[in-house]
């Protein structure tokens, strides 16, 4: 089988919803939604306070190319556009909308059944998708290569890697028609002769029901990979799946590769067949501290404290509540953030599966399990000794900016050093540093 | 905020730190109880072996080491990590590689050298150059000379030593030695009669004639079997120890399986020259290191006056590990050459 170098294998923690299909929630009182959810330009507002909305109507928008504009999820009336606290920074304008009883909803006309190439990528902008993986990079961008750099091979993104998480999953079982109708629309906008998709082999459903949907295509085929964390890191993919290697500082297209996830390909379907935008997405609720752990679809902008008393509340007090998975997720401080396009999963977690603990944490005595474990192949002991000293120029040296910030040297770390915060530390003093 | 809210806020008060939030579960603490813990069975043999005297000199050893790290670090306003079970560690591996009838004060001392000039002064746990056991035995083997070379229990190479391998021989007086040391005076013509072949079963089971950790080279493989399944010290720098040694030995032609048997080799090997503070830390730096390890204990063991050759290689290796890691960091993700 193949394989890449480094990586480790956290526990699973994905039986508690692996087998529970998606759920729809019921409204909440208030829909939060941030302005800032991808990466590349903010959005300006397109409404204002006292507006009534329907759901699917754009409500932020900008005319930079790496961004993609936001609708409202549910239909209501803007209470409010003002500062609320974001699950990425301390706050961001965001949205307010009180949903009506109605929810009436805003449908694009169809009318044209199989649409050109640009008009399927203007689809997409205007779909506001962005990669539903966790990075939230603007997918049009992704589909408009430029014209040196063509595209022969699709990846689709089964891996989930990360542990608790299944909304891939389900997805993959439930939806999947439109995963392989999304899948073609890619390879067709980006001229691709063939996609694969990448999953791992902890899922045996998923891959034996594709593998029967698929027996018609020639073109898109499954690739089982053996499970190892960080696998669904883009560039590890390509490697494990193709054997072409990112250069440094390069982008998948680079080597004639385009990466989607699951969700996101479902997406573009959705929204070239259906004329939907992008304002709602499933995720995973799970971790020992959640009563009833589900598979739930959700409006963006549903805060965190809704989602978790459609779970049946908390069964004791968590200690951490996270948006994303265990490893690269973000820890929240406010229940009351709404989840954005980028949030994969709410987990809440107690006990000592728990990592950096500062009152445990010990000098590096250099037992090398970082440098072993780094998929990427680089030193991480040396950015926490280089970056607490504030040396950036020696952490660049030593290719922090290669660093793809999966937590594996954190995660195997017996010193319980927070490597991933002198990595970001280090990247953002260098960024500023190259813009000086 | 209404009072019952912000009561419900204060019970969820919620941590936030950078990702990753799960974590393997192995901490800085448990690695050193297992290697103390690989060391376990050859610690209990000896005491068997060579009763209270092993017994005094491991628990003061392990004594003098937790309360010089203690107490210069209460002095020095430092965070105390006795609790990590380092200097425990420290103890117990100086106490392993001194002679089981050393006096008292020469382990006191040991200790107090292994932690303050092999740690302490360098910054304590991560930071140290030099294997600290092997500073505090460098120091006491300088220093009292007569009493580490001399305070053997029974030296194997006497007459009742002999007689407990079940060898007859024709020797009347020996002078109290170690085996290495014995070979050593074979080659040199100051002895004679004796093969190596008659001390393999002695130091693989039961050697008296040592420092107390060389009491079993088996039971010493034993724990570094737990250690290299449970992936606490990687196999390339014992294995590449052990190999250039056998392979330098070979063409020296010396007896492989007493010279892979005697002296400090495997304690060395398997639980000293592993330590990760001062043992290189990429993959292709600890090769280098155990091949550089093994090439000077045979030239030491073959070619210089010193009975035992495995100390000083670590320590000199110890020094060489800055230098080596940095040639041979790993390479990185769509780095090419060229770049």
């Amino acid at each position: 089988m193949k394989i890449f170098k480094g990586g480790t294998h956290p526990p699973g923690y994905k039986e508690a919803t692996a087998e529970k299909s998606i759920k729809e929630i019921s409204l909440p009182s208030e829909i939060i939604i941030p302005l800032t959810q991808h990466i590349g330009a903010p959005n300006q507002p397109l409404v204002s306070s006292g507006d009534k909305v329907k759901a699917g109507q754009k409500i932020g928008e900008t005319d930079s190319f790496v961004s993609a504009p936001i609708h409202s999820s549910v239909s209501g009336e803007i209470k409010a556009i003002e500062s609320r606290s974001h699950c990425m920074s301390r706050g961001a304008l965001s949205v307010v909308i009180i949903p009506d009883e109605k929810q009436k909803a805003e449908k694009t006309k169809i009318d044209d059944k199989s649409p050109d190439l640009d008009k399927i990528k203007e689809i997409v902008r205007e779909a506001g998708i962005v990669g539903l993986g966790g990075a939230a990079f603007p997918t049009h961008v992704k589909l408009s290569p430029p014209k040196e750099k063509p595209v022969d091979t699709v990846i689709i993104n089964g891996c989930e890697c990360e542990s608790y998480l299944t909304c891939d999953y389900r997805q993959m079982i439930e939806q999947s028609d439109d995963l392989i109708d999304g899948t073609t629309l890619i390879m067709k906008i980006l001229r691709a002769k063939r996609a694969y998709i990448g999953i791992e082999n902890n899922k045996p459903k998923a891959i034996k029901h594709l593998q029967e949907k698929l027996e018609d295509f020639d073109d898109i085929k499954i690739v089982v990979l053996p499970t190892k964390y960080p696998q669904g890191a883009e560039k590890l993919l390509i490697k494990v799946v193709l054997g072409r290697e990112v250069p440094s500082g390069g982008l998948p297209m680079d080597v004639g590769v385009v990466v989607q996830n699951v969700g996101t390909t479902i997406a573009i379907s959705n929204a070239v067949r259906h004329g939907t935008p992008l304002v709602e997405r499933v995720i995973t609720v799970s971790g020992s501290a959640i009563k009833k752990p589900k598979n739930l679809r959700v409006k963006i902008g549903t805060p965190i404290e809704h989602i978790i008393k459609e779970c049946g509340g908390f069964s004791k007090d968590p200690i951490k509540v996270i948006m994303g998975g265990p490893m690269t997720g973000f820890a929240q401080y406010d229940l009351a953030i709404p989840i954005i396009k980028g949030t994969s999963g709410i987990l809440a977690l107690t006990g000592k599966e728990l990592s950096l603990d500062p009152l445990n944490q010990t000098a590096c005595i250099r037992c090398a399990r970082c440098i072993n474990n780094c998929p990427i192949g680089l030193m991480p002991n040396n950015y926490a000794l280089y970056g607490a000293i504030g040396d950036w120029d020696t952490m660049e040296s030593f290719n922090v900016m290669d660093c793809i910030e999966c937590g594996t040297c954190s995660f195997v770390c017996p010193a319980r050093i927070p490597h991933i915060q002198y990595i970001r530390l280090g990247k953002s003093r260098i960024m500023e540093k190259c813009k000086s | 905020m209404n009072e019952e809210l912000k009561k419900e806020s204060e019970a969820q008060k919620l941590t936030v730190t950078v990702s990753p939030h799960i974590w393997q579960g192995e901490s800085t603490r448990q690695i050193m109880l297992w290697v103390i813990g690989a060391l376990l069975p050859v610690t209990f043999y000896a005491l068997w072996v060579f009763k209270f005297h092993a017994l005094m000199v491991i628990a003061l050893s392990i004594f003098t080491c937790v309360v010089t790290e203690g107490v210069y670090q209460k002095m020095m306003k430092l965070p105390v990590t006795i609790g990590d079970f380092s200097a425990v560690l420290t103890g117990l591996l100086l106490a392993l590689i001194l002679p089981p009838l050393v006096p008292w004060w020469i382990v006191v001392i040991g200790g107090f050298v292994a932690i303050m000039l092999g740690k302490q002064v360098f910054g304590g746990l991560g930071y140290n150059i030099f294997n600290p056991a092997l500073v505090g035995r460098v120091v006491l083997v300088l220093s009292w000379p007569q009493h580490l070379a001399k305070d053997w229990y029974l030296p194997l190479v006497s007459k009742a030593g002999f007689k407990l391998l079940g060898v007859a021989t024709k020797l009347d007086a020996i002078t109290s030695a170690t085996p290495l040391y014995a070979m050593k005076q074979m080659r040199e013509g100051l002895l004679s009669g004796i093969k190596p072949a008659y001390f393999y079963k002695a130091l693989l089971l039961s050697n008296p004639g040592g420092c107390i950790g060389e009491v079993s080279a088996l039971l010493l493989l034993i724990g570094a079997a737990v250690l290299l399944a449970k992936r606490i010290i990687d196999w390339r720098i014992p294995l590449c120890y052990l190999g250039t040694v056998v392979v330098f030995t070979l063409i020296l032609k010396g007896d492989v399986i007493f010279y892979l048997l005697a002296g400090g080799l495997i304690l060395g090997a398997f639980f000293m020259a592993t330590d990760y503070v001062t043992s290189c830390i990429t993959r292709k730096g600890k090769i280098i290191y155990g091949v550089g390890l093994g090439f000077i204990t045979v030239l030491l063991r073959f070619y210089s006056g010193l009975p035992e050759a495995v100390m000083i290689s670590i320590l000199v290796m110890n020094c060489w590990v800055p230098l080596i890691d940095k040639y041979t960091r790993p390479k990185v993700f769509g780095v090419t050459k060229s770049a």
